[in-house]
């Protein structure tokens, strides 16, 4: 499809072919993963009950009208969902910074002898934990149950942000961090001043990961949240979308469905062009190992 | 992932080597101890919930009657374990499991590694920024909002419903009902959601390939499929075999969570995985803490077990391992 620019350079049959192909799929890869998005935003602007006699992918809202949106709007439990959420990611994603900068920091040091120890014990529990019941018991005993918190605490910090952090660390040179302790610097000082605006893009990346998980959680809130005044928002949208055809659930059009799945994700989808650099370069910093 | 990449250099406090343990272990605490000062929460954190939790695999030994707590429940030995493997359900739920699993190896994993060929050969530059913006996107949507949409696309009035039938004739009917999709939407919307994200690191594993082994190639006479066959693919290998070790090590960890929201009593037959099925006994039907415990207990087992097999594996064939 897209030609070569170069003049002189005569490109055979069969590589234009492959050439030619490998555009087409691109395209319909991109129409596969656009059209249910867009089907889901022609019907959020769409009539109620012209979308409930209609079937099929709607690519052009039928009837065009914001009712939908008026009702979604008007829905308390969304705005407190929103609410909540919005406290725990902010919450919850800085004390997940604050202890996984600290951790990473006490990991990648040699100079103490439990180090060995420590590091064994981070990442083993990445590969063995001990389940959903013991866990849900412990955070019960803890007294975290029915709490915010248990969306916060128990999940303060994720190993494999932790590693990323860490490899971050130990690639920042020895010498800098030496030469400040010569200078009297204390760690916090040397993890504030020296350490951490070096590792500033894998810091960025580690606190989108953690803000997208609160974002997204919803069955430790499941698990753990009783009252609906406390409820996240995704559980809310549990509600609206997952359980609104069953009895749990409160009946609600398709159309108000559509608004508010555009409601809740059109904010990250915003976010998203900003924030799409540091989660490539993240992906990259944890998983290329050499 | 560099689990344990943390080789700087030797410790310099080998000199204290021939004394007990004790007695280096109290000179280092007392040089260091503002960094055992600042891990202190840390460890504490650990140790509560994550280490808290693996000392409670116990209750899976016994009758754990909460009121009681651990000290004062009756142990019982094997038996959730051996009740387990007798269930009428555990076969099934084997199946299921190891179904989605392989049907994710098989399909999603390699998926990913061929849209991020197919986006390297693009020629213009802009076409592939252009796929790749478009194909992260669905990784930004959360799992509940996802089986929103699901259920409405494959709903008996629904879009992928209507036009399966319009293109094969496929019967209408509202798909999350009937066993026999299940697996389908679940591979089909997985790929959906991660073919983009999960492409990222070959892409740039691809960008890393050295161009002077495809001017040689080309010099060697071999055309676009022969080096991408005995180039890139290469190249990718070590990315790869990293991916697939992490990718197996999930396995039984089949996303439940996506499970959980798309499935209903009339798909269990084909839906229900270890991991729904030790929620269900643990919090909704027929709730027993203990044997609840010993299903996930033997699930967590089968999880390091495959890590730790797959990963010797790997070193021995491949070289690349992730410890």
């Amino acid at each position: 499809m897209k030609k070569n620019k170069g003049p002189a350079i005569r490109i055979p049959l069969g590589e234009r072919i492959f050439y030619a192909a490998d555009n087409v799929l691109m395209v319909i890869l991109c129409v596969c993963i656009l059209v249910p998005l867009l089907h889901v935003l022609a019907g959020s602007f769409s009539d109620g009950t012209a979308y409930m006699t209609h079937s099929g992918l709607l690519l052009w809202p039928l009837k065009p009208t914001t009712a939908a949106y008026a009702s979604v709007l008007g829905n308390k439990d969304i705005w407190t969902g929103y609410g909540n959420t919005l406290f725990i990611v902010v919450v919850g994603t800085g004390l997940d910074m604050l202890f996984t900068l600290v951790a990473a920091y006490v990991l990648s040091r040699r100079e103490y002898m439990l180090k060995k120890l420590f590091n064994l014990l981070v990442v083993f529990s990445m590969y063995f934990s001990g389940g959903m019941i013991p866990f849900f018991l412990v955070v019960k005993e803890v007294g975290l149950y029915k709490s915010t918190w248990a969306l916060i605490i128990p999940s303060l910090v994720n190993v494999f942000n932790l590693v990323i952090l860490r490899t971050a660390m130990l690639g920042v040179p020895d010498s800098l961090e030496e030469s400040a302790q010569l200078d009297g610097a204390g760690h916090l000082t040397i993890l504030f001043r020296i350490i951490f605006p070096l590792v500033l893009p894998s810091f960025a990346v580690v606190s989108l990961y953690y803000a997208v998980s609160h974002w997204n959680s919803w069955f430790n809130a499941m698990l753990f949240i009783k009252e609906r005044s406390k409820y996240p928002l995704q559980l809310i949208l549990r509600e609206i979308l997952i359980l609104s055809d069953t009895d749990e659930g409160m009946m609600m059009s398709e159309t108000i469905q559509f608004a508010t799945i555009v409601v809740a994700t059109v904010p990250i989808l915003c976010a998203y062009p900003f924030i799409q650099r540091y989660f490539v370069k993240g992906v990259m910093v944890g998983a290329v190992k050499g | 992932m560099s689990i344990s990449a943390e080789k700087r250099a030797p410790v310099p406090a080998a000199q204290a080597r021939r004394k007990p343990f004790g007695a280096r272990f109290k000179r280092d605490l007392r040089k260091n101890w503002k960094l055992y000062l600042l891990f202190l929460p840390i460890l504490c954190y650990f140790l509560v919930f994550k280490y808290g939790p693996m000392a409670g695999l116990v209750i899976s030994f016994q009758n754990f009657k909460p009121a009681k707590g651990i000290g004062g429940s009756a142990w019982v030995g094997m038996k959730h374990f051996q009740d387990f493997f007798r269930d009428p359900y555990f076969r099934r739920l084997i199946v299921n499991t190891f179904r989605i699993a392989l049907s994710t190896l098989v399909f999603s994993f390699p998926s990913a590694i061929v849209l991020a060929l197919l986006i390297n050969e693009l020629r213009s530059k802009k076409t592939s920024r252009v796929v790749q913006t478009i194909s992260y996107v669905p990784h930004f949507i959360s799992t509940v909002v996802l089986c929103g949409i699901i259920r409405d696309l494959v709903s008996r009035t629904g879009g992928v419903t209507m036009l399966l039938h319009q293109l094969f004739g496929m019967p209408v009917t509202n798909m999350l009902y009937e066993p026999g999709y299940f697996v389908p939407i679940y591979i089909v919307s997985d790929i959906w959601t991660n073919i983009g994200w999960n492409s990222i690191v070959y892409l740039s594993a691809l960008t890393a390939i050295d161009q002077e082994l495809y001017e040689a190639a080309k010099v060697d006479g071999a055309n676009k499929w022969h080096q991408i066959i005995h180039v890139t693919i290469p190249c990718l290998v070590p990315t790869i075999v990293i991916m697939f070790i992490l990718k197996v090590g999930k396995m039984f960890d089949v996303g439940y969570e996506k499970i959980m929201l798309l499935y209903t009593p009339l798909t269990y037959e084909t839906a229900d995985v270890i991991n729904t099925y030790v929620y269900r006994r643990g919090f909704a039907e027929n709730v027993n803490y203990s044997y609840s415990t010993a299903v996930g207990f033997f699930n967590s087992v089968v999880c390091f077990t495959l890590v730790f097999v797959t990963n010797k594996l790997s070193r021995r064939l491949s070289g690349s391992s992730l410890w």
